[in-house]
């Protein structure tokens, strides 16, 4: 359980292989050690060599984001042993806007994983959190899906739907000692994002942490990284939509 | 089926930090009891007094919690000898009320009287008299107790003597305890003789308690947490005794509790702005400096309860909270005292107390041989996480051992260095619970149960 100073012994990442993940379980690390439980779809491949350095104990479990029928088994493995103190749901894939937006089978990927797998993957760990009687969840949305945009609506949409569906956990989860955290960063250098032109106000997946972990401690619903993208994105949705063609 | 109802709730600790959702039974009858246990499903059972440990041991994440407090009659008292019998969710507090009158005390009574005889046992809670007649438990003649597998035996101290042994400050890990009979002490009066006594600093301080505690059943000592270099643990000594016959006005009702007025705190007041920094400076000068040198007569209230006159006061930490890091060092480990105390000057501890105990007790007693130091810290001092685990680096490293009644934040990796007799406690635990039934939000985060 997280611990009376904010600290947290266990953590279930979704996507082990993320770079805003690994991040996070780093600057989490600074507090003192703890136990990561990285799902993933080549769990034996992921480079954990820089966390176990830093104080981790890693496991790992074979996990795919598309493959819903298997989330019930994966979060059985997952649950078996102590409890978990912070589910991280990371996973996530950009694809390709142009090639998307007219090929239905790539945007339905997009849309398995974004969507479709993190909304099983959030309700799987939302019950197992409440069974638990406590823990924390974080869901990574983004300012993405916040309007749509010309240039990268098909990823958006997912990240709109998956944004809606936690908003609504939040509210059935009132009642609980179950914290659901919506984190919201604008582009992010990591994997994702590479080759493509850095916009306006971009972070490091090291500012990212930065604000994942302080907002689990708070207990903070909504995290925007940086924090000024969110009145960036009341602009932005409430632009006429003839401006967001080119955007 | 049980008819006792469920009300799933949060609960916390005295601290008020890092709470969890339980389904809360309150029973009002030991009768009650067993179903309770046996229905324990995967995330267990274990009983709460009256909340009154400051962390996460007496709560359980998702599981069931029995809320003691409604089983709390006085079954039996012997006013010649000092022999009551209570249920384990009578006060301490409700039991002074009951024998006072009648020229008889708690043997141990720790710094409120809000805490139940069953969590006095689970935690074996010591008090300012320690050093001479150990903790609470030592007083006990004799205990009932529901075990994990819904059985109830009697606990004789020294026929089960193992079993009593890992009870006393099991954490409620062992079973509930539904009653027990206790050898109270014999009082004159219901106030307080009391040697009122400063100390420049810690070397004074530990000479003095050293050479003179022997000389007092009672002895606690405020430090000021603020006071650094030349006075660090520049402090006030509070010792003292009963007071008798003879050291009261003759035509007052010598044996009557006067209690003082009781103020409460508004759920949403903080108070936190002035429980550091200037004002908590000059409330620790102004502490030191009107300590009067001398004896004088207070109530038991005033010498043994002075925060119960606030009810609850711990919501003047505001929403954050606050714990309570309470370590001890064995006699001889004086410099390892001595870091610890300066390391925690800059973490403005609000309230800092120091005493020697005697005799340990028992595999998982907190209590042994040496000093005994209470700090209270605001959750939000920044780097708290760290500056504690180095302190319990340096006092795993001296052989001693923090408080679980009071913690909320220990890593799992220093329990045994601790608690160096964990596996003998483990082994009589797993024995009368090898279903793994009790269970509470410390046991787990410790990894206390195998
Ligand atoms: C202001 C203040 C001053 C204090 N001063 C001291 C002090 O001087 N010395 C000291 O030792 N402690 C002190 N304490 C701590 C307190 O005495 C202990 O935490 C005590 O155990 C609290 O009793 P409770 O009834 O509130 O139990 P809870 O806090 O509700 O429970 C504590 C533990 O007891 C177990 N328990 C409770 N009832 C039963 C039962 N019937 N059977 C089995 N297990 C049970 C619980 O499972 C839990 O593990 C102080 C606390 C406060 C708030
Ligand atoms: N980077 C940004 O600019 C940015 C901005 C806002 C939000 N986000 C969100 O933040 C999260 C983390 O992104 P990141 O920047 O850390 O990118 P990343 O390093 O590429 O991480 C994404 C991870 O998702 C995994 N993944 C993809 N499809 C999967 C599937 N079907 N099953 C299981 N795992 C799958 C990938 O694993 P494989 O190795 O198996 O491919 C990869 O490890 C994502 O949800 C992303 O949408 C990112």
């Amino acid at each position: 359980m997280k611990d009376a100073v904010g600290r947290i012994q266990r953590v279930l990442v979704l996507g082990g292989g993320s770079e805003i993940a690994h991040a996070t379980l780093a600057a989490l690390l600074e507090d003192g050690p703890l136990t990561a439980i990285l799902a993933a779809r080549r769990p034996d491949e992921l480079e954990t060599a820089a966390l176990e350095r830093s104080g981790a104990s890693i496991e790992r479990i074979a996990f795919d984001a598309r493959a819903t029928a298997t989330h019930g088994d994966v979060f059985e493995r997952a649950f078996s042993g102590a409890d978990i103190d912070l589910v991280l749901i990371a996973f996530g894939v950009l694809g390709d806007q142009q090639r998307d937006e007219r090929d239905a089978t790539t945007t339905v990927e997009v849309a398995e994983t974004n969507f479709v797998g993190a909304v099983s993957a959030l309700t799987h760990a939302t019950e197992r959190l409440r069974t638990q009687g406590h823990g924390t969840i974080v869901v990574l949305s983004s300012i993405a899906g916040q309007r749509s945009r010309r240039s990268n609506y098909v990823y958006g949409a997912t990240k709109a739907g998956l944004d809606a569906f936690a908003q609504g956990v939040q509210l059935a989860l009132a009642d609980e000692e179950v914290h659901v955290m919506i984190v919201r960063p604008g582009f992010v250098h990591t994997r994702m994002t590479a080759g493509l032109k850095g916009a306006p106000f971009s972070v490091s997946a090291a500012e990212v942490a930065t604000a994942i972990v302080e907002g689990a401690r708070n207990g903070t619903p909504v995290v925007w990284v940086p924090r000024k993208l969110r009145w960036v994105a009341a602009v932005l949705r409430a632009l006429p939509a003839p401006l967001l063609r080119r955007a | 089926m049980t008819t006792v109802s469920r009300e799933r709730r949060k609960l916390h600790g005295w601290g008020r930090t890092a709470g969890s959702v339980a389904n809360i039974a309150a029973p009002g009858s030991t009768d009650e009891l067993a179903a309770l246990i046996a229905e324990a499903g995967q995330r267990g059972v274990i009983a709460r007094g009256l909340g009154r440990s400051y962390g996460d041991v007496a709560q359980n994440a998702g599981g069931v919690v029995i809320d003691m407090r409604g089983v709390d009659r006085l079954l039996e008292f012997d006013r010649a000898s000092g022999l009551v019998t209570v249920e384990a969710g009578c006060s301490l507090d409700a039991l002074v009320d009951a024998v006072l009158a009648h020229g008889w005390f708690l043997p141990v009574t720790p710094g409120t009287s809000a805490v139940t005889v069953g969590g006095a046992i689970a935690c074996d809670v010591h008090g300012k008299n320690h050093h001479r007649d150990g903790a609470f438990a030592r007083h006990v003649r004799s205990l009932e107790l529901l075990t994990p597998e819904g059985e109830t035996i009697t606990v004789d101290p020294e026929q089960q003597r193992e079993l009593f042994e890992a009870t006393a400050g099991g954490l409620g890990l062992t079973g509930i305890v539904t009653r027990a009979t206790l050898q109270l002490v014999p009082v004159e009066t219901a106030s307080m003789l009391v040697d009122t006594e400063r100390a420049a600093n810690l070397d004074v301080l530990l000479t003095r308690l050293t050479s003179t505690d022997h000389l007092f059943r009672y002895s606690v000592a405020w430090v000021d947490g603020r006071a650094r270099g030349a006075a660090l643990g520049r402090s006030v000594l509070l010792r003292g005794d009963h007071a008798t016959a003879d050291d009261v006005p003759r035509d007052t009702d010598r044996l009557l509790r006067a209690r003082g007025r009781r103020l409460s705190v508004p759920p949403h007041l903080s108070a936190a702005p002035f429980l550091r920094g200037r004002p908590l400076n000059a409330f620790n000068e102004l502490r030191y400096r009107r300590a009067r040198s001398g004896k004088s007569i207070e109530t038991i209230d005033q010498f043994f309860y002075p925060l119960d006159a606030i009810g609850n006061w711990n919501r003047l930490y505001g929403a954050g909270g606050f714990l309570q890091y309470q370590f001890l060092v064995p006699f001889g480990a004086e410099d390892a005292l001595r870091t610890l105390l300066e390391s925690f000057t800059a973490a403005q501890p609000v309230l800092v107390v120091l005493k020697q105990f005697g005799e340990s007790f028992g595999p998982l007693g907190f209590p042994a041989p040496g000093w005994t130091v209470a700090l209270d810290l605001a959750t939000s001092v920044p780097g708290l996480a760290r500056l504690l685990d180095d302190a319990d680096e340096v006092v795993a490293g001296a052989g001693g051992r923090v408080y679980l009644a009071k913690d909320s934040r220990l890593r799992p990796d220093f329990l045994a260095r601790m608690y160096p007799r964990l596996d003998e406690w483990r082994q009589v635990q797993s024995t009368l619970d090898p279903e793994g039934r009790m269970q509470h939000d410390l046991s787990r985060r410790l990894q206390l149960v195998r």
